[in-house]
């Protein structure tokens, strides 16, 4: 199963960190996404591009947890090279992360 | 006093829509009408076109904006506020008189908050302040500094609204203080009353963004389907004395208001939930509850706040050097070995030239230019866009690297098209915190004979 079946993303930016919250559509599933969507996980997924350290908070009674990553985007926003300086994309792309 | 006030927010960002500003103006029933319009570094920008000419310097769509909600506004007594002030605040306010002289409301009289602009306080004492995220001080970027802006609090705000001015207009003030002003205006929240100030930051963030919250930047066909997206309204808070309040939008209008789409924006561009840092108080959100009380309405209680610290964020304009970029696209069977080969030229001929020292991107566009190589894929695509960026010192730099991208055309791979070329300016972002006593904010009252 893709996390996109069970949950729905999204980044902000921060100087050169990338806020990344994930919410379950239904709070049963928010245990699954507990278990499996550590800090070190989540970075290991965006390989690469987050350099870390990666924090994660979680808010259960929203069924959501809430990633700062930091080293994410290039030296900042108004700094990076990057073709997506905001990060935004980022969001997407772990709704590919596989949970077995 | 209204047990309930009203507070719409007209634009999430300096580009946003009108028409969905106008619709709430003329069909929320509004106190306040909220237009949030500057990014980080929209000042310094703003700040260049006021060192060119006096008059400028302000958001270029006040006017537009103005003209499109002024009188709905002033007919139903809707008062507003927006930071369109941006680094040219009175002169913002006296466009907003004309805008009114012209559509014949002489009535307008407009407050404008000024104070924010710290720059020449922190040249004479603050070049020894720590620029945060790094190892510099302010004085390591003295040299390239354009401008040095405090986020205000809510607090700065309350005198213009004590006045008896419809429109009130700021430079750099926290996003969420523009709407914890009216809130602490009008139910007298104290300045320490840290749990309503936490509640009315919390309104204050999820209407920030405008559509951000109503479906905007939601939608993905199949799982997140948003109604009538072409015409999306712009949200609106009812809030309660208590600061507990109703998220929702004006009939008619396209979008939804959700627990997902309220959730997606109470975490957005927040870090630790329990400590949000604003110049009024420390929200904490992490008790947040949001309930579903009928279509596209949507409760939230158990906001909170913790005592505000003793300093003031204040961001930084600064040059950073100059960035030059190429992009040229490669279809057909080898696209994308033939924009591999492309950006390997790039690399060799900027090298010979003395550039390999600089910072620089060589992406594939369509293969790995957001993720870098973390994602594979066993097809190869039908089209890929070579793209070349370096951050470079000198303007004259950067085009050089521009031209060796176009240059691809006469010197690199078959079939490559569509080059374009960028030169731009880098204006970065950076910040200190300075002590919120060095910071004197005042108010001026401006009406229709300008004065």
């Amino acid at each position: 199963m893709l996390l996109r079946d069970i949950a729905h993303t999204r980044t902000g930016d921060k100087g050169n960190r990338s806020t990344l919250s994930v919410i379950a559509y239904d709070k049963n599933d928010f245990a699954l996404l507990e278990q499996h969507l550590s800090a070190e996980r989540v970075q290991a997924h965006f390989a690469g591009t987050v350099h870390g350290p990666v924090e994660r908070y979680a808010l259960p009674q929203l069924g959501a947890l809430n990633f700062v990553m930091h080293n994410a985007l290039g030296g900042g926003v108004t700094r990076s090279l990057a073709l997506d300086a905001h990060g935004k994309c980022l969001s997407a792309h772990l709704l590919a992360f596989v949970i077995e | 006093m209204k047990t309930t006030l009203r507070i719409g927010a007209g634009a999430g960002y300096a580009g946003d829509r009108i028409p969905p500003a106008v619709e709430l103006a003329e069909k929320g029933q509004l106190h306040y009408l909220v237009f949030e319009c500057l990014a980080e570094r929209t000042i310094a920008l703003a700040q260049l076109e006021r060192s060119k000419d006096q008059d400028e310097g302000f958001d270029p769509m006040l006017v537009a904006r103005m003209r499109a909600v002024l009188p709905s506004c002033l007919a139903q007594g809707t008062r507003i506020i927006s930071n369109m002030g941006a680094a040219n605040p009175l002169q913002a306010g006296h466009a907003v008189l004309a805008v009114a002289r012209e559509l014949g409301l002489p009535q307008v009289k407009v407050a404008v908050v000024m104070g924010d602009d710290v720059l020449a306080t922190l040249t004479q004492s603050g070049m020894a302040l720590p620029v945060l995220e790094s190892t510099q001080t302010l004085g390591d970027l003295q040299a390239q500094l354009i401008s040095a802006n405090a986020y205000l609090g809510a607090e700065a705000l309350l005198p213009a609204l004590q006045s008896d001015a419809q429109v009130i207009i700021t430079g750099r003030v926290a996003d969420p203080a523009l709407f914890l002003a009216p809130l602490m205006h009008h139910f007298g929240w104290a300045p320490d009353d840290w749990q309503s100030l936490g509640k009315g930051v919390l309104v204050g963030h999820l209407l920030e963004c405008a559509a951000q919250i109503t479906g905007g930047y939601f939608a993905d066909p199949g799982y997140k389907d948003v109604p009538n997206m072409a015409r999306l309204g712009f949200p609106l808070a009812e809030v309660s004395a208590s600061g507990d309040a109703v998220i929702t939008k004006v009939a008619g209008s396209g979008g939804c208001v959700t627990v997902a789409t309220c959730t997606e924006q109470l975490l957005y561009e927040i870090e630790n939930p329990a400590r949000y840092l604003q110049p009024d108080v420390v929200a904490d959100f992490s008790q947040v509850q949001l309930t579903q009380l009928g279509p596209d309405r949507v409760e939230v209680t158990g906001g909170s706040g913790h005592p505000r610290t003793d300093t003031l964020k204040v961001t930084l304009g600064y040059r950073d050097g100059f960035i030059g970029e190429g992009q040229m696209s490669y279809a057909g069977p080898g696209a994308q070995a033939r924009g591999q080969l492309a950006l390997d030229l790039v690399r060799q001929r900027l090298a010979d030239a003395g550039y390999g020292e600089f910072e620089g991107r060589y992406d594939l566009i369509g293969v790995n230019a957001i993720f870098g190589q973390t994602t594979t894929s066993p097809h190869e695509p039908a089209e890929v866009r070579a793209r070349v960026a370096l951050r470079v010192p000198t303007q004259q730099q950067a085009q050089h690297v521009a031209h060796e991208v176009e240059a691809l055309y006469l010197n690199g791979p078959a079939g490559g098209g569509g080059a374009t070329r960028s030169v731009r300016e880098v204006i970065a972002a950076a910040a200190v915190l300075m002590p919120r006593e060095s910071v004197d904010t005042n108010t001026v009252l401006l009406n229709a004979e300008g004065h």
